[in-house]
């Protein structure tokens, strides 16, 4: 555990190195968010009645995903990891007295959550100074921000798992190419970060929720907002914590059997 | 030109080399963008309207700005991965050849496989033409010709300033990615659902209104101004700053090394 532990603390400051590049994508979200924003504010003003969640509870949820755009998204790949098995480097780390799963576990984790912090905090500090139906809103009570944190936590571990599985399944196909643009095609809209899925017609949106990339952004997002909450949450939750699992088990199996007649490219 | 007829059959006959890896990508592609009409979509199956506008006639903006920058994409590729080419050194083996170093760039890469987006922005297209109740008249074509290669000029004039950057900063800077992502992403409504800010920096900075808007209102017989036919070919002349900063960009180029 230890030496996961210090793995972590490394990758995690070095990714905090970069603030340069935190400040230029922390312009881009605040820009992106803005315009998402002005686009629902169309849309309600078209028809309030046929809005979905309130609109103040839509401005928190796009400005919580931009502001923790690198903890949720699935196209935030690690170009390395794919490297490593199309060039042979993998070698190396599979000389390592390591679990190769938990290890790239820990490091995509690190990495993420080193951008993260280095972007949400500017992010939200000033999208809660905007004024009135464009800030970000604090959540209802005490509580909700708890199960806030729960989800978030539990949809981080969900994102994070879902990637490797990406990262496996490129030990048989060599090429990243193909995985990576279905993985980020099919999963940006299932999870929610096209448009939020209560905006989906309600049958739809009942399958989409038992599926695992529901899992992922979709329920801290809404938690935050208050619009998920009682009895939904709880489902919600029980599903992040059974697909977390699934996808976990389901990493290390087919890691297990790929490693048993893992093919070394080049040297 | 003839020059840059060779790079482009080059270029289509090393796409031939692997067709199924150009099929496969191309596929990718259609799929991605793909994503973006199904949010369009959702949004219409609840509301029906947006400032006036219906389901037909956004599908019909969205689709052209798509064609648009897939046209852009394609062909000025080579300055959307240029800081790759500023951060290897490879920027001085263009600068020693006794040819326009535009002309090389723009021939260093041509990106067929973004033929699957554009597929799908006429697929969209030819359905909202389809739907909408536009009577197509010899005017109403020129406007959409013309929207066309304004939108076509103007995303490659981004992609020239993107470019230019890497001149002073070596990396590709993520800002960028506002005007050029962003404006796809966001140019799938007109330009006026965002407000009246929005529309007159797309208007007055970057010209973005001059290729969708306002050419989109006489599409749409909204407005009756025949100006706004032209408006495009007069987005043209972004490119002339774009032009001016490329080169004073390159005069403060210096290498890499490596």
């Amino acid at each position: 555990m230890n030496k996961y532990l210090s793995f972590f603390r490394l990758r995690f400051v070095n990714g905090l190195q970069y603030r340069a590049a935190a400040l230029a994508g922390i312009a881009t979200q605040f820009t992106w968010g803005a315009l998402e924003i002005l686009m629902f504010k169309a849309f309600y003003t078209v028809d309030p009645d046929a809005f979905p969640m309130a609109f103040p509870a839509l401005v928190s949820y796009v400005w919580m995903q931009q502001a923790f755009l690198t903890l949720y998204m699935t196209w935030y790949l690690e170009n390395e990891i794919f490297d490593s098995i199309r060039n042979g480097n993998i070698a190396y780390e599979l000389c390592r007295p390591i679990g190769l799963y938990n290890m790239w576990f820990t490091r995509s984790m690190a990495n993420r959550l080193s951008r993260a912090v280095l972007r949400c905090m500017p992010i939200l500090i000033v999208a809660a100074f905007f004024p009135e139906p464009y800030g970000l809103s604090l959540p209802r009570d005490s509580k909700a921000f708890v199960w806030f944190l729960i989800t978030m936590v539990l949809a981080f571990i969900v994102v994070v798992a879902f990637c490797m599985l990406v990262y496996i399944v490129t030990f048989y196909t060599i090429s990243p190419m193909g995985v990576r643009m279905v993985a980020v095609a099919g999963v940006e809209f299932f999870s929610g970060a096209i448009i939020p899925l209560p905006f989906l017609p309600n049958n739809i949106q009942r399958i989409f929720e038992l599926l695992p990339f529901a899992s992922m952004q979709n329920v801290p997002l809404r938690t935050y907002t208050g619009d998920l909450s009682g009895r939904g949450l709880y489902i919600a939750i029980l599903l992040q914590v059974i697909w977390s699992v699934i996808l976990i088990i389901t990493g290390k199996r087919l890691m297990a059997k790929a490693l048993q007649k893992v093919v070394i490219q080049g040297g | 030109m003839k020059l840059y007829l060779k790079y482009f059959s080059i270029h289509l006959k090393s796409v031939f080399q692997y067709k199924t890896s150009f099929l496969l990508t191309a596929i990718g592609q259609f799929l991605v963008s793909f994503n973006v009409f199904l949010g369009v979509y959702f949004m219409f199956q609840r509301f029906n309207k947006v400032k006036g506008f219906t389901y037909s006639e956004i599908l019909l903006c969205f689709s052209i700005v798509l064609i648009e920058f897939s046209l852009a994409e394609c062909f000025a590729r080579g300055f959307d991965t240029f800081s790759s080419v500023i951060g290897n050194g490879e920027f001085d083996r263009i600068m020693v050849r006794p040819r326009n170093e535009i002309l090389q760039v723009l021939g260093s890469k041509i990106e067929f496989t973004r033929i699957g987006r554009m597929l799908q922005a006429v697929i969209m297209f030819v359905y909202g033409v389809g739907k909408s109740d536009v009577t197509w008249s010899m005017d109403k074509v020129l406007t959409v010709l013309f929207m066309i290669i304004g939108g076509t000029v103007v995303f490659t004039g981004v992609f020239v300033i993107y470019a230019a950057f890497c001149f002073f900063t070596i990396e590709g800077l993520e800002f960028m990615n506002i005007f050029t992502d962003g404006a796809r992403e966001y140019g799938k409504y007109p330009i006026s659902i965002y407000g009246k800010r929005v529309l007159q920096i797309c208007t007055f900075l970057v010209p973005y209104a001059l290729v969708q808007y306002y050419p989109l209102l006489y599409l749409l017989d909204k407005s009756h101004n025949r100006g706004y036919i032209l408006l495009p070919l007069s987005a043209c002349f972004f490119i002339i700053p774009c032009y001016l900063f490329w080169k004073w960009g390159i005069r403060h180029y210096k290498s890499t090394g490596s």
